[in-house]
């Protein structure tokens, strides 16, 4: 086992190192030819789910992507950027090895992804050892920033923010006096619920850990009920939150239902059912799209926008930006990115130096009557 | 572990866990009926499961439209009984599909129960991504637009617009007993004690009672082996059928993949109730669903499915045939 792992590792990183040099050389070839040249028929990669569970969060992103790739084809007829799209499935154990082949295409000039968080601790060494900068549109687990990476990015205010935002928003502006806190085991989960218990404190009533597709969720409404909580925050994604507080409503719980942004979906409300839904409080680190977002992205995507599409089309249009810079190579590209700043569809963005985004201000999208209000959030301060 | 929880909030945990167990219970039959008549694990059976929820769900959609609204049960009641019936015969039309396309040609080659059992998982994982891949599909025939408030974003969330609200009914203990949960577990028992004593006392049940037990001597004594196998997968989808229905009274929503953690765990509950007994179906199923919300009132919900299959595993090394162990052609008249 040993030493066959041994051998493995021996060859990725010996393939590792012949690609990285390529993809050194046929860059400092090309742009010796000229400026923004060197860039032409290239191509921007994504990693994240289109199929499995998660498979709509990250066609939001590829739509986000394919717009920003569009427009800037459209101005650039004569030098187009492609899309490269790998589908990870959103899996931590499937997205290495399609890592392993977005650093050996050497037309490949950065990569928007990883989608979660899970997938993106799990590549993120292989990117920052092949020098590809990547912007995250939607990965937000405060630790994938700590592991120094230099070529990391996100565009999207972490768990930690987001965490500390929603535990005042329960004790302050909802009132709450006892908070029962649920999560579904995952990265993301898991990160952001934590910050929300931790920054409870003893207001913190309780807290249980369902598993990702479970339908049943009455043991979990038992705990939470008995314990006498006055508002419930469930650390997830939307099809879980729905469940859960359409089960706990039926239940007879009256207090506030909070989640967090990877809930922020329509979605929410059909699977919780407009009544049971009616009155969550879902948070999420990023302004409602701008109003006519929607529209450009239904006329090249023939669907609506969704969660993190905005994140998806900024990240995008940075790269874009460098290329128009004249930026060509992996490293400049990535100090490009290091030193920008601009205001995006998701709001303004620009990095510090572990790749975290400088400012986010996280929001508040209530439900109300019947459908989720996405155009008029509260931002919590 | 927090065992005073548990004691605090027994009856409404007990209640809780045989409603889910129930609908088990109904998709167990489906395994134990098909085991006790083959010998063949039908994989697949957890895929006719998850068309009857989507047929349930189009019925409503069809019949209501899809705006949403909250509704109970005794509001809607003629929605959901042809959503019930839709469910029915679709799960049926999928068993019966199956046994032809996966299973018929095997058997009368003689192939190995093996090879049947790879058949069935591979049905299965076909079924699934056709139900995942609808958009595209109805899309070929450029059907998607007319369609699209029944295949639009198949892979995601697909939800019964109408929204069932529990009514309480009366009280054990502190916990409102509602009639959701009544007509879940009525409906449930009602289906079992039928089906048992179909095969108990009419001529057919006679016949798939026959074939479990000896199936040559069966077709010597003039009963067509093909109809009986047939019937049984009949019988098994029209029972998934109703666990579907009861499933969207419950949850209220479905996707593509909803059929592989309910079929794992019905699979689980007719080993522990004895595969291949319908009575043991019943009672895996109940136990299960009980045994799911005691493990996780005790240790976390994270730890429900470790505590049921170390249930299920201690249960099997005291009594290797599950707990009511008997075959269904060991069954007496």
């Amino acid at each position: 086992m040993i030493r066959s792992t041994l051998v493995r590792a021996i060859a990725v990183t010996a393939v590792l190192g012949l690609s990285v040099t390529a993809c050194g050389t046929t860059n400092d070839n090309k742009a010796s030819g000229g400026k923004s040249s060197a860039a032409c028929g290239k191509n921007l990669a994504f990693l994240g789910a289109e199929t499995g569970d998660a498979g709509a969060l990250g066609l939001n992103m590829v739509g986000g992507i394919k717009l920003a790739l569009d427009e800037y084809n459209k101005k650039h007829a004569d030098c187009k950027i492609g899309l490269k799209e790998f589908d990870s499935q959103g899996s931590p154990d499937k997205a290495p090895a399609l890592a392993t082949q977005i650093v050996n295409d050497d037309t490949i000039i950065g990569l928007v992804g990883p989608g979660f968080s899970g997938e993106s601790l799990a590549t993120g060494k292989t990117f920052f050892q092949a020098g590809l900068p990547s912007i995250s549109p939607s990965a937000t687990n405060v630790t994938i920033t700590q592991q120094g990476w230099t070529t990391w990015h996100r565009v999207i205010g972490n768990d930690d923010a987001q965490g500390k935002a929603d535990a005042k928003y329960l004790t302050t502006t909802a009132g709450a006096k006892k908070v029962y806190v649920v999560d579904d085991a995952q990265d993301y989960s898991k990160g952001l619920a934590s910050v929300v218990k931790t920054t409870l404190g003893s207001a913190s009533a309780g807290y249980d850990e369902i598993q990702v597709k479970q339908t049943d969720m009455s043991a979990t409404v038992t705990k939470i009920k008995s314990s006498g909580a006055d508002a419930v925050f469930y650390g997830g994604y939307y099809t879980e939150a729905g469940l859960l507080v359409k089960q706990l409503r039926q239940a007879g719980f009256k207090g506030t239902f909070m989640s967090g942004d990877g809930s922020e979906d329509p979605a929410f409300v059909k699977a919780a059912g407009a009544s049971a839904a009616e009155g969550a409080v879902l948070s999420a680190p990023a302004a409602p799209a701008p109003s006519d977002f929607n529209a450009k992205y239904k006329a090249v995507n023939n669907a609506d926008a969704g969660l993190y599409s905005t994140q998806a089309y900024d990240s995008a249009n940075i790269f874009l930006a460098a290329l128009d810079a004249g930026k060509s190579t992996p490293e400049d590209i990535n100090s490009f990115i290091g030193s920008y700043s601009g205001t995006g569809a998701s709001g303004p963005i620009s990095f510090d130096s572990k790749g975290d985004i400088t400012s986010s201000t996280i929001y508040a999208y209530s439900v109300k009557n019947g459908a989720l209000d996405t155009a008029n959030p509260a931002p919590i301060k | 572990m927090n065992f005073g929880f548990l004691f605090n909030n027994i009856v409404e945990l007990t209640i809780t866990g045989l409603v889910l167990g129930s609908i088990y219970a109904l998709v167990a039959l489906g395994y134990t009926m098909v085991y006790g008549v083959l010998q063949l694990i039908n994989f697949a059976h957890s895929e006719v499961f998850m068309y009857g929820t989507f047929a349930f769900a189009w019925v409503v959609v069809f019949m209501h439209g899809t705006a949403s609204a909250s509704q109970t049960i005794g509001g809607t009641i003629g929605i959901l009984v042809v959503a019930l019936v839709a469910a029915m015969l679709l799960s049926a039309a999928i068993a019966l599909l199956l046994e032809r396309v996966a299973y018929r040609p095997l058997i009368k080659k003689g192939a190995p129960k093996l090879i049947a059992l790879i058949s069935a998982i591979g049905a299965s994982f076909s079924l699934s991504e056709i139900m995942g891949l609808r958009d595209r599909i109805t899309g070929w025939v450029g059907l998607d637009d007319n369609l699209k408030n029944y295949v639009a974003k198949a892979r995601d969330l697909y939800s019964s617009p109408i929204d069932i609200q529990p009514v309480n009914l009366f009280s054990i203990g502190d916990y409102q007993v509602t009639d959701v949960d009544l007509v879940v577990l009525v409906a449930a028992l009602g289906m079992m004690v039928a089906l048992d004593q179909f095969v108990r006392r009419t001529r057919f049940g006679r016949g798939i009672r026959a074939v479990a037990q000896e199936p040559e001597s069966a077709a010597l004594m003039g009963v067509n082996a093909t109809r009986v196998v047939q019937g049984t997968f009949l019988i098994g989808g029209l029972m998934a059928g109703v666990a579907a229905a009861l499933f969207m009274i419950r949850f209220g929503s479905t996707r593509q993949d909803t059929g592989f953690i309910f079929g794992v765990k019905a699979f689980t509950a007719a080993v522990l109730g004895g595969i291949g007994n319908l009575r043991g179906a019943l009672l895996g199923g109940l136990l299960l669903g009980v045994a799911e919300n005691y493990g996780s009132a005790v240790f976390g919900s994270q730890w429900k499915d470790v505590v049921a299959f170390v249930l299920l595993v201690l249960i099997l090394l005291v009594r290797p045939s599950g707990l009511l162990g008997e075959a269904l052609g060991k069954a007496r008249a």
